[in-house]
């Protein structure tokens, strides 16, 4: 079993960076070279700031992009190519398949955002002329971009398991708009009442929570990310997209692949 | 030729023309909506709280983006000589919604909107109330405790909110002490030109940013030859009661031992004696601030 997901893990990867992801990587460079002296010029005291935002907002939306438009083709396109019914034929079970895709995004995106980080951090060495100790907690806030893309791959694995690419893509990218929301949708819940306040409770905790694993803000102010923080963050991410990979082998299992 | 490389040269020479005429049209775009049409579309949002709501999370990103609009807007402005900035509060507003330790917008931004026209919005009001935002954002900052009570000595000329603006940051851990000596010079009510200086001289050695310097130092400069100006003008008028007559030129003084030699100006350039005992700077533009406490006695400032 280990070995069909491996095999799977390092294809869904292979196949990822023949696809080019990787190229968003010199966009990156191209975005914080550029960015970094020349906000310097025209802003007041805000280069580093400004490194540290671009940076890691960077880092968050090329992944979630990356993750969604990847992900939306993981399952389409082997059904397209018919490649699909090659590897099914053999001694893989369907739930190999999603999970191995899965392991493989992630695996894609882990090393896009390591990449990310090099990057990032000579930016930072070169524009700020050496690093401080509070440097360190930007990692925290990376870990935390990271455990967002482990809940985003999910989802949209969920959703191209039954079904077409555009949806997916639409139906991924607006639940982790209603994500970031998801703090707000619980305040609602506070201040309603009746039925409006256990649909609005409901709701807030079958979406996503993106809100709480953004801490960029946070990070490029210096403040520091606390321990109990982190292990909440990555228990919640990990039950959460354990739950929604569950729902898309599920459904992936009942699918009609004639 | 071949129809292909027809196709590339056809292709490549419309994609140039057809570019240029863009950048054409878009220029005439430009001069027909004016220069602040794009700060208008920033504006379209007024509230900085549905801005972070519509940021996606990337609320620090957009905060770094309005305060270089703000920037932006401002220099525009100050270039031009305005006297109307009436988009500077909203842009500094939604800028501190977006991001709330956002420290430099609180500080830079509350120096833009005190100073009067053309040098800043001259809207003091506008700036205390940023000041105290960012205040309840940071409380534990205490060099916005500083700039609070520098704008309501200096822009306000209220002692008494001046004074429990230093004394609540000097209670802040962390703060210099110089923050109770400020206290208590307010407490005093002295309306002097020393406390003036003082508060000049410490913005002036705390910006990390050259261009507030150079204001603080204009600043400076101004007090300093006012401070002069008023102590020469005294010696002058002792000289006269002495003698019985004006003194023509510093050498009379000297000689008379009033003073040690000819006395000069903080920019280097000796001070010029006028007839009739007056004391005035040789070149008025390099003291652009000189003359403000001469048009009021009773707040110096």
């Amino acid at each position: 079993m280990t070995s069909r997901l491996y095999a799977i893990t390092l294809n869904t990867f292979r196949e990822a960076v023949r696809d080019r992801v990787l190229y968003n990587l010199i966009l990156f460079v191209l975005v914080l070279v550029g960015c970094a002296p020349l906000f310097g010029q025209i802003s007041i005291g805000l280069e580093r700031l400004i490194l540290i935002n671009v940076g890691l907002s960077s880092i968050s939306f090329f992944g979630v992009i990356i993750a969604i438009f990847v992900g939306i083709g993981l399952v389409a396109k082997e059904i397209d190519k018919k490649t699909l019914y090659t590897i099914l034929s053999r001694p893989v079970r369907r739930w190999e398949f999603i999970v191995g895709k899965y392991f493989g995004l992630m695996m894609t995106l882990v090393v896009n955002t390591i990449l990310m980080t090099v990057g990032f951090y000579i930016a930072l060495l070169v524009t700020a002329h050496g690093l401080k100790r509070t440097d360190a907690n930007l990692l925290a806030a990376i870990y935390f971009i990271i455990l967002q893309f482990v809940m985003i791959v999910a989802l949209t694995l969920l959703f191209s398991s039954f079904s077409t690419p555009i949806f997916s893509a639409i139906f991924a990218f607006a639940l982790f708009v209603i994500g970031t929301f998801a703090e707000d949708l619980k305040n609602f819940a506070a201040i309603s009442e009746g039925m409006v306040k256990w649909l609005a409770m409901g709701t807030a905790y079958i979406v996503p929570n993106f809100a709480s694993l953004n801490v960029i803000s946070m990070a490029a102010h210096d403040g520091a990310i606390t321990t109990g923080l982190i292990f909440s963050n990555t228990l919640y991410a990990l039950l959460y997209s354990a739950a929604v990979t569950a729902g898309a082998v599920l459904i992936f299992e009942r699918r009609n692949l004639k | 030729m071949k129809s292909r490389t027809k196709v590339t040269i056809v292709a490549g020479g419309l994609a140039i023309a057809l570019f240029a005429g863009s950048i054409i049209s878009r220029r005439q775009v430009e001069r027909q909506r004016g220069n602040e049409a794009t700060l208008e579309d920033v504006l379209f949002l007024p509230s900085g709280k549905t801005v972070k709501r519509l940021s996606l999370g990337y609320s620090g990103l957009l905060a770094d983006i309005y305060w270089t609009r703000a920037v932006q807007y401002f220099g525009s402005k100050h270039l031009n000589h305005s006297q109307q900035y009436s988009l500077l509060y909203p842009l500094l507003d939604i800028t501190t919604d977006l991001d709330p330790k956002l420290i430099v917008a609180y500080e830079y931004g509350s120096v833009f909107l005190s100073q009067k026209p053309p040098d800043g919005a001259g809207q003091p009001d506008k700036a205390v109330a940023l000041v105290e935002k960012g205040i309840r954002a940071n409380p534990e900052y205490w060099r916005l405790y500083f700039t609070l009570g520098f704008v309501h000595y200096i822009d306000r000329h209220d002692l008494e909110k001046a004074q429990a603006a230093f004394e609540k940051g000097s209670r802040v851990p962390g703060a210099l002490p110089w923050m109770k000596v400020m206290a208590a010079r307010m407490a005093e009510h002295r309306k002097d030109i020393n406390t003036s200086i003082m508060l000049w001289q410490a913005v002036y050695e705390t910006t990390p940013d050259k261009d507030v310097k150079a204001t603080a130092q204009l600043h400076l400069d101004s007090l300093q030859a006012e401070r002069d100006i008023s102590e020469l003008e005294r010696r002058v008028e002792s000289y006269r009661q002495r003698t019985g007559n004006s003194p023509s030129s510093w050498g009379d003084l000297i000689r008379g031992g009033v003073i040690p030699g000819v006395p000069l100006a903080p920019k280097g350039e000796p001070y010029v004696l006028k007839p009739g005992g007056k004391v005035d700077v040789a070149d008025s533009s390099k003291y652009r601030y000189l003359g403000e406490w001469r048009g009021n006695q009773e707040l110096p400032f």
